[in-house]
C-alpha cells in the first residue's frame, strides 16, 4: 500500500468515532431542529405532518419580541459588567509573584466546584426578602422595607456575572501573562499618563484573552435559562425560559424548535464574528 | 513607579463577592432555625433529616452510574479525536473535525439539551437513562478532546519515529512511548468528564424521561418546591466531597512529578 493511502486510512480510523458521534448527536440534531420549526404540533405532544411557517409567524408576536430584546440587553450588561470586572484582575494576577498569583487563581475557581444550581440557590437565599443583603441595604437606607431584590432583571444581572465571571477572568489573565509589562513602562516614559498607557498598549495587547473572554459570557447569557427560571420571575424571562415553557408546559415542540432556530442563529453572529477577529491561522484559545 | 491600587480593590472585592454566598449556605446548613433569617443555634438536625430521604440517595447513585459510563465511553472517543486532530492537523478533514469538536463547548446548553430532544422525539426514542447518557458522551467527548489536545501541543511526534527506527511494532511504540506521556492528559480530560457530567443540569433536564432522576434533577426539585435547610446541608456535603476529591488528586499529580 502505498504511504499516503495508508496514512489517510489511519486518519479515517482515528477521526471516525468521535466524527460519527457528533454527526448524529451533535450536528444533525442541531440541523433538525430548523427542519422541525416547519413542522406542525399534534394534540399528543408530538411533530405533526405535513409543513407549516405558523410557528415562525407566531415568532413575531409582541411577547416574543419583548423577551427577545430583554435577553439581548442582560447578556450584553452581563457581559460589559464581567469585562469590567475581569480586566483589573486580569492585570493583577499577572503581575503578582508566581506564588500569590497560583494561590489567587485556585481561589477563584474554588467556588465553581459547587454545582451550579447549588450556587444560584444560595444567591435566592441571599436576596431573600428576609435575607441578609436585604436587612443591609435596608440598614442602611438605600432600600426600602418593600423593595424586592428577587425576581427582577436585576436578580438574573447579579447571578449570572456571579456565574460567569471566572470563564472571563481565565482567558483574560492567561493574555495578560504573555503580555510584556516593560511596553507600559515604556509608553510611561514616553509621557503618557496611567490610563492612557493602560487603554492604548495594554487593552489592545491582551485583545485575543478580550476576545475568548466576551464569547465566554455573551454566549452562556443569551441561553441562560436556569438563573432566569430561578430568580428572574416573570419580569426576568429570557428566550430559554420560552423555549423551556414550549416544552415542558404545553409540550408544542415545533415552536420551541422556531424559538431554537432563532437563539442557534444569534448564537452564531458573535461566534463567527470573533473568529473573524482572530489572528489567521491560529486555533481560538479555549480551555 | 507608582502602580494604581485599584487592580488590588477590585481583586479582593470580587473574591468577598465570590464566596459570600457560600459561606453563608454552609453556615446556614447548621442553623437550627427552618428559615435562614437568623441564627437560633448550632443543629446537626439537617443533616440527621438527610439521611431519611431515600430519594437523594437514589438520585445520586445514578448520577455516579452514569457519570462513570459517560466517562469511560468519552475519554477514549476523546482521546482518539485529540490524537487525530493533533498528528493530521493540516487535512481538510480535521479541521472539520476540530469545529465539530469546538461548537459544543461554545453553543449554549440549552440549544444541545432541546436539539437531542428533538432528535429523540423525532426517532421514537423513549426518554431515560439510555438518552440521558448518550447526551453526557456527547459533551464529553469535546472536553476530553481539547484537554488531551493541549497536552499532545507539547509532545515531540519524533520521539514516536525514533522509536520505530529503532525496531518498535506499533503496539509496542504505542503502549511504552504514547501512553505513558498523554497519561496525564487523558486523566485531566476525564476528571473534568466526571465532574461535568455529574453536575450537569440543562442538558439532562431536557432528555431525561419521567422517574430518571439525577442528584441536580433532584436538587432542582428541591428548590423550586423544597425545603432550604435540606439544601443547605446537601449542598455542603457535596462541598466537602470536591474539595476532598481535587486535593487528593493534587496530592497524585504532585508526587507523579517528584517521581
Amino acid at each position: 500500500m502505498k504511504r499516503s493511502t495508508r496514512k489517510k486510512l489511519q486518519e479515517a480510523l482515528v477521526s471516525s468515532p468521535s466524527l460519527l458521534w457528533l454527526s448524529l448527536f451533535f450536528l444533525f440534531p442541531t440541523l433538525l431542529v430548523f427542519i422541525l420549526a416547519l413542522r406542525p404540533a399534534n394534540p399528543y405532544g408530538g411533530i405533526g405532518q405535513g409543513w407549516t411557517l405558523q410557528n415562525l409567524r407566531r415568532l413575531t408576536d409582541p411577547s416574543y419580541l419583548e423577551v427577545s430584546w430583554r435577553t439581548l440587553e442582560i447578556s450584553l450588561i452581563t457581559t460589559v459588567i464581567c469585562l469590567l470586572l475581569a480586566v483589573p484582575i486580569g492585570y493583577y494576577l499577572a503581575r503578582l509573584s508566581l506564588r500569590w498569583r497560583n494561590l489567587l487563581l485556585m481561589l477563584i475557581i474554588i467556588p465553581f466546584w459547587t454545582n451550579f444550581l447549588i450556587r444560584i440557590f444560595a444567591w435566592k437565599v441571599l436576596l431573600h426578602p428576609e435575607g441578609l443583603i436585604k436587612h443591609l441595604l435596608v440598614f442602611l437606607g438605600l432600600a426600602g422595607p418593600q423593595t424586592s431584590l428577587l425576581y427582577n432583571a436585576g436578580a438574573v444581572v447579579l447571578v449570572s456575572v456571579y456565574t460567569f465571571l471566572p470563564f472571563t477572568i481565565l482567558p483574560i489573565y492567561a493574555a495578560a501573562d504573555k503580555f510584556d509589562f516593560q511596553l507600559l513602562e515604556a509608553a510611561r516614559d514616553l509621557g503618557a499618563r496611567r490610563f492612557q498607557a493602560f487603554y492604548r498598549i495594554f487593552l489592545p495587547g491582551i485583545r485575543r484573552g478580550l476576545l475568548t473572554a466576551l464569547l465566554f459570557v455573551f454566549i452562556p447569557a443569551l441561553g441562560s435559562y436556569v438563573i432566569p427560571d430561578i430568580v428572574g420571575g416573570p419580569g426576568g424571562e429570557l428566550i430559554g425560559n420560552k423555549i423551556a415553557q414550549r416544552v415542558f408546559v404545553d409540550r408544542n415542540l415545533p415552536l420551541a424548535s422556531a424559538i431554537s432556530a432563532v437563539l442557534i442563529l444569534s448564537v452564531l453572529a458573535p461566534l463567527i464574528a470573533v473568529l473573524f477577529l482572530q489572528p489567521k491561522g491560529k486555533r481560538p484559545e479555549i480551555l | 513607579m507608582k502602580r494604581s491600587r485599584l487592580p488590588l480593590i477590585i481583586t479582593i472585592g470580587v473574591l468577598v463577592f465570590l464566596y459570600l454566598p457560600i459561606v453563608i449556605l454552609v453556615i446556614n446548613s447548621f442553623n437550627a432555625s427552618r428559615f435562614s433569617t437568623g441564627w437560633q443555634g448550632f443543629s446537626l438536625g439537617w443533616y440527621a433529616r438527610l439521611l431519611h430521604e431515600p430519594e437523594i440517595w437514589r438520585a445520586a447513585r445514578n448520577s455516579l452510574a452514569i457519570a462513570f459510563g459517560a466517562t469511560a465511553v468519552s475519554v477514549i472517543f476523546g482521546t482518539m479525536a485529540a490524537f487525530a486532530l493533533h498528528r493530521f492537523a493540516r487535512s481538510r478533514l480535521q479541521r472539520f473535525h476540530y469545529g465539530l469538536v469546538y461548537m459544543p463547548l461554545v453553543v449554549p446548553e440549552i440549544l444541545m439539551g432541546i436539539s437531542l430532544l428533538m432528535a429523540f422525539a423525532a426517532a421514537g426514542v423513549r426518554l431515560g437513562f439510555g438518552t440521558i447518557f448518550l447526551a453526557h458522551v456527547t459533551f464529553c467527548i469535546s472536553f476530553v478532546a481539547m484537554t488531551v489536545l493541549a497536552r499532545l501541543q507539547d509532545f515531540d511526534f519524533a520521539v514516536i519515529e525514533a522509536a520505530q527506527d529503532l525496531g518498535a511494532g506499533w503496539g509496542t511504540t504505542l503502549r511504552k512511548i504514547l501512553l505513558p506521556l498523554i497519561t496525564p492528559g487523558i486523566l485531566a480530560g476525564a476528571l473534568l468528564a466526571f465532574t461535568l457530567s455529574i453536575d450537569d443540569f440543562v442538558i439532562t433536564f431536557f432528555v431525561a424521561g419521567p422517574g430518571s432522576t439525577t442528584l441536580p434533577i433532584r436538587i432542582y426539585s428541591m428548590i423550586k418546591y423544597g425545603s432550604p435547610p435540606l439544601i443547605n446541608a446537601l449542598s455542603t456535603i457535596l462541598l466537602a466531597v470536591t474539595f476532598t476529591a481535587v486535593a487528593v488528586s493534587q496530592r497524585i499529580s504532585r508526587s507523579k512529578v517528584k517521581l
